[in-house]
């Protein structure tokens, strides 16, 4: 069943979530992330620049402390890990389609318990695309995914001007209706149809469309070309690309010791980094930019999939609107259809010829 | 709430011995797990890995070179090359470390029953053989396999690690045990060692033509060569082999000159690895993750990965 509940009402649904830590989308100094709240949502806001993968995989987080037996550290402590329910608000529908990767990822085997105690705990509530959203970027639809998409939403929430159209999508958007209690109020057939105008409207407001039908194939045969060393030229390796991609995860561990007190830290991370790969020895399997670029396109279109069932890239364009060198991950990928056929073509005329 | 897999458990370091000088010095750490209750966690299987913790300056990734028991017993051959292993260089026995794991795949000890089993190790490489070849040495499972063979090489005589457990291994009847240390470095290419009178020289050009004297078995030449003196047969047999990445080129070509195949032989990788359990990403070799799909792989497949290693 849908419901609707007024922008008026956010305030009181705040109050009705004081057992809650509550996340949504801020700006900080001129960037949008997701942080946790102490007032209600602000959802008039066009795309964070940094994804809410971020409250369930902060960008540093400590690990644990350590022990200490007079100056010296003799183990590890768990600080005492938070346990309230949390809401997340305003996700859009590609990061949340992200958070299902993630999933598969920090479970793989092994459990994550950072990451997994947070999603356990979470409520996504998702944000159709209206308004700002979709910008110049977005290709959500070319990857199966949707402006109003619901894969790792439980609540999706339409923007209806005075109001937001609320779809529960799992038990836990339920729950959130039963808990908002008469905040929410049953949808009318007229609500519906005004929801699904704008989700009608968000689609038509996509124009950046990518053909991946024959990426994989393709960068199969382009492993060896010098295709990669064209277009990482400009790369500056500075990593945003994925640092701000909702599906990358990749991340660092360190140790850090101040004023005699000691924790272990994770951090982003990203394989365009230099050392990221750099073995003790000095010896680095992949040295240059080009084989950093490389590997980021096949990870994500060949690599993940093998191993997880799903591609690495929901269609978000954060890494195209982020990259100073203006390196578009769709050109990169249908460039490197042209090229495979290019140097297919090529291959073919020098047998023929030999 | 979820076990922590990051949580490193405490364990007490109960022997250090030196096993190998100079700039990048090796010392082998056996350390003991404190807590009874997580030693059974921590039972190995041959070619897997684990992670240590120096508190306060962070963690690194070894083979484990010590037989799998459950006494929480374990012990890791560390060359000293940066912050962590700088640091656990200058422990003491008694200091606490941190262990996580055992991590990765195996040796698959158990296909191999009824094979001749020949064990290759280049410097410290053969800190992950070592777990192997004392399986198959043991009393309970010797009798399970054929011929054992056992070729290794170091730097110089005070390099060869392990040493007095070698010296048990000498004195047994039921394996061949070959040693090599490294000719020394000239301005026009290898020169003999004069110091290593019991060393003789390998003729580096033709080292299957060598003749072998009668109880000789240590040499100064490279283990590349040192396999091609002691042409250890492919019939019914396995290689284990792990080393620098270039011995192990030099290894396998070796072996394949003598009728190997590459599915005989197994080695280990080491990539950089930071989580050990497939989630931080940095160990790929194209879709394989070396420390969820290895650090075991034969030399097929090796071969047949995208070559970024
Ligand atoms: C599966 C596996 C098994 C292994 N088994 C063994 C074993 O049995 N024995 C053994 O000795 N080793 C083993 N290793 C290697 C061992 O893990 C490393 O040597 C060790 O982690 C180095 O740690 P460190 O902190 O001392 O060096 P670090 O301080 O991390 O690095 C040492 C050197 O690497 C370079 N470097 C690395 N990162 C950076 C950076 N960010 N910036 C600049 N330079 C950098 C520098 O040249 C530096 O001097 C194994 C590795 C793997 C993956
Ligand atoms: S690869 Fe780029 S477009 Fe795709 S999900 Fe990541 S940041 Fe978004
Ligand atoms: S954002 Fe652009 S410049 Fe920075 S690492 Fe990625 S591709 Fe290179
Ligand atoms: S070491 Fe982290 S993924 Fe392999």
């Amino acid at each position: 069943m849908s419901h609707t509940i007024g922008k008026d009402k956010m305030d009181a649904l705040f109050e009705a979530l004081s057992e809650h830590e509550v996340y949504g989308p801020v700006e900080v100094d001129g960037v949008w992330t997701y942080k946790k709240l102490d007032s209600a949502p602000d959802l008039e806001f066009g795309n964070s620049q940094v994804p809410p993968k971020s409250v369930f995989f902060p960008q540093t987080e400590t690990m644990f402390e350590f022990k200490r037996d007079g100056a010296r550290f003799v183990g590890a402590e768990e600080p005492q890990r938070a346990s309230k329910p949390l809401v997340v608000f305003g996700v859009r529908p590609c990061d949340a389609k992200a958070f299902t990767l993630l999933d598969k990822l920090f479970t793989w085997d092994y459990i994550d318990p950072y990451f997994v105690d947070r999603r356990e705990r979470a409520t996504t509530i998702a944000l159709t695309c209206s308004g700002q959203k979709p910008d110049e970027n977005c290709f959500c639809t070319s990857i199966e995914g949707s402006p109003s998409g619901t894969e790792g939403v439980d609540s999706l929430w339409t923007d209806l001007g005075d109001r937001y159209f609320v779809e529960s999508v799992t038990e836990k958007g339920e729950a959130l209706i039963e808990l908002g209690g008469n905040l929410f109020v049953e949808a009318v057939s007229d609500d519906e149809s005004s929801a699904e105008e704008v989700k009608e409207n968000a689609v038509k407001a996509i124009t950046r469309t990518f053909d991946r039908a024959e990426v994989a194939e393709s960068l199969r045969c382009l492993f060896e070309s010098k295709y990669w060393e064209d277009i990482s030229a400009s790369c500056i390796g500075c990593g945003m690309c994925t640092l701000l991609c909702p599906t990358c995860h990749c991340f660092d561990i360190n140790d850090v010791v101040k004023q005699g007190e000691g924790r272990r830290e994770r951090t982003w991370d990203s394989c365009q980094f230099e050392y990221y790969s750099s073995h003790a020895s000095g010896h680095n399997p992949r040295p240059a930019k080009r084989m950093r670029q490389r590997n980021r396109m096949y990870h994500k279109f060949l690599y993940i999939d093998n191993n997880l069932g799903v591609i690495g890239c929901v269609g978000c364009g954060r890494c195209i609107s982020a990259c100073p060198v203006n390196i578009d991950i769709i050109d990169v990928t249908e460039g490197a259809v042209a090229r495979a056929c290019m140097e297919k073509d090529a291959d073919a005329k020098g047998e023929e010829a030999a | 709430m979820t076990d922590n897999i990051y949580k490193p458990v405490t364990a007490t370091v109960l022997d250090i011995q030196l096993e190998a000088g100079g700039g990048r010095p090796i010392r082998t750490f056996k350390m003991q797990i404190d807590d009874e209750s997580e030693r059974e966690d921590f039972l190995h299987k041959p070619g897997q890995f684990c992670i240590v913790s120096h508190f306060g300056t962070g963690e690194s990734v070894f083979a484990i070179s010590s037989f799998p028991n459950t006494d929480g017993i374990v012990e890791v051959s560390a060359m000293r090359v940066g912050n962590v292993t700088g640091k656990l260089h200058e422990l003491d026995v008694g200091d606490k470390v941190g262990l996580r794991g055992p991590y990765g795949n195996d040796f698959p000890v158990d296909d191999w029953k009824g094979k001749n089993m020949v064990f290759i190790g280049a410097g410290i490489g053969i800190s992950p053989v070592r777990s192997v070849y004392q399986w198959v040495l043991h009393p309970d499972h010797r009798k399970d396999y054929g011929d054992v063979t056992l070729i290794y090489g170091a730097r110089t005589p005070a390099d060869l690690a392990y040493k007095e457990e070698f010296k048990e291994i000498e004195a047994r009847d039921d394996l061949d045990l070959w040693l090599c240390i490294d000719w020394k470095f000239g301005p026009d290419g290898p020169i003999e060692a004069a110091s290593h009178e019991d060393w003789p020289a390998i003729n580096m050009k033709s080292p299957g033509d060598t003749e072998i004297p009668a109880g000789q078995n240590r040499f100064t030449c490279f283990v590349p060569q040192l396999v091609e003196v002691v042409k250890p047969s492919p019939e019914n047999s396995i290689v284990v082999t792990c080393g620098p990445p270039i011995a192990i080129k030099f290894i396998t070509q070796a072996l394949e000159k003598l009728g190997w195949s590459s599915d005989q032989i197994y080695t280990t990788l080491e990539n950089r690895m930071k989580c050990g359990i497939g989630k931080c990403g940095r160990c790929n070799i194209g879709d394989i993750y070396v420390c969820k799909h290895g650090p075991v792989f034969t030399y097929q497949e090796v071969k047949e990965m995208v070559p970024e290693f």
